[in-house]
């Protein structure tokens, strides 16, 4: 008879050989096992740890980690609406309560079948084509009534996702404006053999030249950071592409991903020949699963054209391939170090720096960590010269930046500008009427307000990621910053403790506020919390927990004062409410079995 | 040329070796740094953020830093105290601790150094987590509410007896500790009293049965002396190797949860 | 210690608490004479007043376990010009918050059906009695409060302490020894 553990090895093997039971691929060989129950089944942990030789605590510990992994039975179909704030203004919070009420589940629960589940998650970067879904991880866009009520139907038929009409998951590219890197479209390849022609570190001084700063947030040196690596001795050095993508309201890696990845992994390639890497990575969020077998093809066709693999362009010594890893639910894992943490299979958790990537990273092994718009941006730098692209933009911020509007605006989706551009022209192309507010580079960045629209985007100004996201005068900012809260202590890895409690802290205080609770303490109380957040925590989502916030009470403080009904501290809770169980299991309902509001 | 191996903490000149972090380098030269998940025994975590100090005016966290020559280091100020005293109390509302029932209390590193940093309250609203305990193990009880996560016994478990029998599992406020066994239990894993793992606990989670409170109120660890005058606490178990504990009259097993 | 021209005016009440902390005052022992030198008592176990009237130190034990609790602590709240959370109960809900992680509901109904032993139970009704709180809360999330002097209970040495810091216009301060939490 088989035992518990045998039924699992049918399905479990497969997988483990293809990761050659390399336990650094975990969090891989967890994504792929959980596709056959839609959880991780206990035996199965059981199997693993024995193939693996991890000890259980560790494999479960990992999924608990990750937001898309689960360890109960969560349904044969898991439905995870996007909940950015953009998602909100087009009212997905409507339509997720329909679907519930279609399905008849709770959000958050297993229906009673253990048919599905109905939950929310972070920005699945569709902000310009919401509001958006997943289902078991497979991104839906513009999600109307009809679309819920027809994916209601599906369910309830019980249809098998792949067989659900191709049109749900027509994900567009959107792409408004196109600049030096949307608009180019060089042969796969030639960048490669630029580079060959005139040599590894000429192409390193070039991009030097060229004032290539990364485009994932924090603007470093590209050609300093590769010269570091490629200079810090190792066994082995190492490429990471970072398509992490989880600041809300950014969405251009998706589309260089979709239609420029031969730009991205030549970009990669480069890379590798400079700093002397053979191996290279590309973290994909696992939102952007549907992109998998699109990028594995593209993978597997520079193969075929010797782009890749052994011998690249018939150089002998020139060998270098990429593997994707998939995340799992955890915008941690953008910042570099947990995504490193994460490649190696284990929680994403940011490490302490220094040492660095550059220096220790995959396997403490030197390793580069490049934004996907930074590769892509380094092709074009090796065919044309690092001069001509320090031409473009501002004197210290180089180039191009691809931004991704949303919001309220005619025409959302991909705008590349070079460095420089204001606000208001951003605006005015992308047809936004009546703005209130731009956030810019997602809850982590800045929030403006209109007499600012003529600042710039650019790193000695208003540095970005790439998230543009427009609020028109209908909207509430309060509301704004309380969603992007909620977002931080979703997303807080828990590691320090400021960052764990603190984020959710301040979430509780919005939330209080939002009832209509607050008083001038809790703003005290907030702003306590902002300098203990920005100078203690671990890492940057720590520190920028708090921006929304005080970006919102700086600029749009109506929004705030509308809350403050009391002039004095007024409990969080409802008191009258807090006697509502007591009323209705005694059956009182006289004057004394209530609490008025306040003493005030 | 200034090639001294040396910084100041708050004023004091603090020599110190290649690789050593502040906070070592001060605890060798005999100075306090608040500290919850630092353990002088184990590789430096930097999880708790109570060591926290700034150098050349910079907050950082003393357990991980290293220093560099001159650095100028501020601990005890009122500024940095004041946010210890903040993340203590962040610890406090996280979990449940009423110390009045709590078997560590006297021994306990968070309360010692909720003392030394004169928090008179948890400032903050409860979370009142709840957080069911495992007394399934016979000799050992583990109370999760106190767990401050600061992952000493994952780090003694793993790294010195070669065990694993404890990690942290799930994310954000939602973190908490798991043992290594398929029903969750303690009872279910290779744990042993011997273990490291046993006696690293800043705080009340790990705890030998039938000891507690075994030590009268006045001679606990931390009655006589405040936490910054005890030298190097390392979790100061009350029911550890360095206790009487053994020599205690077994009482009636502790019927299991 | 020069006595005040005027007698401070001193309010003391037990919430959801065990009279432990108002024992532990009333250890202050023979400086009790002393202190009454220096205030007067208003609502509190030693007085027959009660309600609360305008006073000058309001000092509450135990957290807030029912509707009567959050009456008598707003009384205070209103009527003291400075309010003392005193022990472990008030300060973090104590051994009452014990309940915290179970449902309300579920608690009334264990204790007045489910329990054994019980026939025709039902859950006491009188318009008289205060109903229970889904959660104990400690006082500092329902009023503001000014100062805490922690403990289970405090020791006399500590309260004392805080009340003399305070009658001479001091910020209070507990050392080492002073301060602790059981
Ligand atoms: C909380 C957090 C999330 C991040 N997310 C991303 C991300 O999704 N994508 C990205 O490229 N960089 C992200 N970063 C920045 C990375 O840590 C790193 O700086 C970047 O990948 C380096 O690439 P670049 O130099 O090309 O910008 C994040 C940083 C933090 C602190
Ligand atoms: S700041 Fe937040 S996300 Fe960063 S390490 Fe700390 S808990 Fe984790
Ligand atoms: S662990 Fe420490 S702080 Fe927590 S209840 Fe026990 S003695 Fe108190
Ligand atoms: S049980 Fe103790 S040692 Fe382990 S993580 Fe929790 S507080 Fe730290
Ligand atoms: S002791 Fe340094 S972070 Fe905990």
């Amino acid at each position: 008879m088989l035992n518990q553990a045998d039924t699992h090895a049918g399905y479990l093997d497969p997988i483990l050989i293809r990761h050659r039971h390399n336990a650094n691929d975990l969090l891989q060989i967890l994504i792929a096992a959980q596709d056959h129950y839609g959880y991780i089944h206990s035996d199965a942990i059981d199997h693993l740890s024995g193939q693996l030789g991890l000890p259980r605590s560790k494999i479960e510990g990992v999924s608990g980690f990750y937001s898309f992994l689960h360890l109960q039975a969560s349904g044969e179909y898991r439905v995870l609406f996007s909940d950015n704030i953009t998602d909100r203004m087009l009212g997905n919070m409507d339509l997720m309560q329909s679907l519930c009420s279609q399905l008849w589940v709770e959000p958050g629960k297993v229906s009673e079948d253990g048919l599905l589940s109905i939950n929310t998650t972070s920005c699945t970067g569709l902000c310009d084509q919401g509001p958006a879904l997943l289902v078991n991880n497979i991104a839906i866009n513009r999600l109307t009534q009809e679309r819920v009520n027809a994916i209601g139907e599906l369910i309830r038929e019980r249809l098998p996702v792949s067989a659900w009409p191709a049109m749900f998951f027509a994900i567009e590219d959107n792409i408004r404006r196109r600049d030096v890197l949307l608009g180019s479209h060089p042969k796969p390849g030639s960048a490669l053999a630029a580079l060959l022609q005139q040599g590894a570190a000429e192409t390193l001084q070039q991009i030097k030249i060229s004032k290539l700063r990364g485009r994932g947030g924090a603007g470093f040196s590209t050609g300093s950071k590769w010269e570091l690596c490629r200079d810090a001795p190792g066994e082995q050095h190492y490429v990471v592409c970072n398509a992490d993508e989880g600041e809300p309201g950014t969405f251009k890696d998706r589309v260089l991903l979709n239609s420029y990845a031969d730009r991205v992994f030549e970009g990669m390639t480069l890379c590798a020949r400079i700093i002397g890497a053979t191996r290279g990575f590309l973290y994909l969020r696992g939102e952007y699963r549907y992109l998998l077998e699109h990028l594995q093809a593209v993978l597997q066709h520079r193969r075929q054209q010797n782009l890749l693999g052994d011998a690249i362009l018939g150089q002998a010594d020139f060998n270098f391939d990429i593997e994707i890893h998939l995340g799992a639910g955890a915008y941690i894992c953008g910042e570099e170090s947990a995504l490193i943490e994460s490649l190696e299979g284990k929680r994403g958790t940011p490490r302490n720096r220094p040492p660095f990537p550059v220096t220790h990273g995959y396997l403490n092994q030197p390793t580069v960590v490049n934004n996907v718009e930074t590769f892509a941006a380094t092709c074009l730098i090796c065919l044309q010269g690092g001069a001509w692209y320090a031409g473009i933009g501002t004197e210290t911020s180089s180039g191009t930046k691809i931004l991704s509007v949303s919001g309220d605006c005619e025409r959302p989706g991909l705008y590349e500008y070079p460095f420089g551009v204001t606000v208001s022209q951003v605006l005015s192309d992308c047809g936004a009427k009546d703005t209130q507010a731009v956030q810019i580079s997602g809850p982590s960045g800045v929030c403006i307000a209109p007499d600012e629209f003529n600042r710039r985007i650019a790193f000695e100004d208003l540095p970005t990621a790439g998230a543009f996201m427009v609020f028109d005068r209908s909207r509430d900012m309060f509301e704004v910053a309380r969603n992007f809260v909620h977002f931080f202590k979703h997303e807080s890895c828990g590691f320090c403790t400021p960052c764990r409690v603190g984020t959710s802290l301040l979430s509780n205080m919005m939330d209080k506020l939002s009832h209509g609770h607050g008083s001038p303490y809790d703003f005290a109380e907030i702003e306590k919390l902002n300098v203990l957040l920005q100078s203690t925590s671990h890492c940057g989502l720590g520190h920028s927990a708090c921006n929304p916030v005080l970006d919102t009470i700086a600029r749009f403080r109506p929004a705030y004062d509308k809350r403050l009904a009391h002039k004095e501290f007024v409990p969080a809770f409802d008191l009258d409410r807090a006697l509502s169980q007591a009323r209705q299991m005694t059956g009182r309902d006289d004057t004394g079995a209530h609490l008025e509001r306040s003493h005030e | 040329m200034s090639q001294s191996n040396t910084f100041t903490l708050d004023g004091k000149t603090i020599p110190y070796s290649e690789g050593q972090t502040i906070i070592q380098a001060a605890m060798a030269a005999g100075e306090y740094i608040p500290h919850l998940c630092f353990n002088p025994e184990f590789k430096p975590h930097g999880s708790c953020k109570l060591c926290t100090v700034k150098a050349n005016g910079r907050q950082t966290a003393s357990c991980t830093q290293h220093p560099a020559p001159d650095m100028v280091v501020e601990s005890d100020t009122k500024e940095i105290n004041d946010e210890r005293r903040t993340l203590l109390q962040m610890l406090f509302v996280e979990g449940n601790h009423f110390c009045p029932s709590c078997e560590k209390s006297g021994n306990c590193q968070l309360q010692a150094t909720a003392y030394q940093l004169n928090m008179m309250s948890p400032h903050f609203d409860q979370f009142f987590p709840d957080r069911p305990l495992d007394a399934s193990h016979p000799d050992y009880l583990l109370d999760f509410n106190r767990c401050i996560l600061c992952s000493l016994c994952v780090r003694a478990s793993r790294d010195v007896d070669g065990k694993n029998v404890f990690a942290l599992s799930g994310r954000g406020i939602k973190s908490h500790l798991i043992v290594n066994a398929k029903s969750g239990r303690l009872a279910d894993t290779n744990f042993s009293g011997d273990d490291k793992a046993a006696h690293v606990c800043p705080v009340g989670v790990i705890l030998k049965k039938r000891v507690g409170f075994a030590i009268p109120i006045g001679s606990r660890s931390f009655d006589e002396q405040p936490i910054s005058a005890t030298p190097h606490p390392q979790g100061a178990c009350p029911v550890g190797p360095r206790s009487n504990a053994a020599t205690l009259p077994p009482h009636p097993t502790v019927k299991d949860a | 210690m020069n006595a005040p021209t005027k007698k401070l005016r001193v309010a003391t009440t037990s919430l959801a608490g065990c009279f432990g902390c108002h024992m532990s005052f009333l250890d202050i022992d023979e400086r009790l004479l002393e202190l009454v030198q220096l205030v007067e008592f208003d609502r509190s176990p030693l007085t027959d007043i009660k309600h609360c009237g305008p006073c000058d130190i309001g000092i509450i034990e135990g957290g807030l376990c029912n509707a009567e609790n959050v009456h008598v602590l707003r009384e205070f709240r209103a009527n003291c010009k400075i309010l003392i959370a005193i022990g472990a109960c008030a300060i973090n809900g104590g051994l009452p918050a014990q309940r915290n992680h179970l449902s309300l509901s579920a608690i009334l109904e264990e204790v007045y059906h489910a329990q054994h032993g019980l026939v025709d139970g039902f859950i006491p009704n009188d318009p008289e009695l205060p109903l229970p709180l889904d959660k104990v809360h400690p006082i500092h999330e329902v009023v503001k409060v000014d100062y805490f002097i922690p403990g289970c209970p405090p020791s006399a040495d500590a309260i004392w302490k805080v009340l003399t810091d305070l009658l001479a216009g001091k910020e209070p301060e507990l050392g080492h020894g002073l301060i602790h939490y059981d």
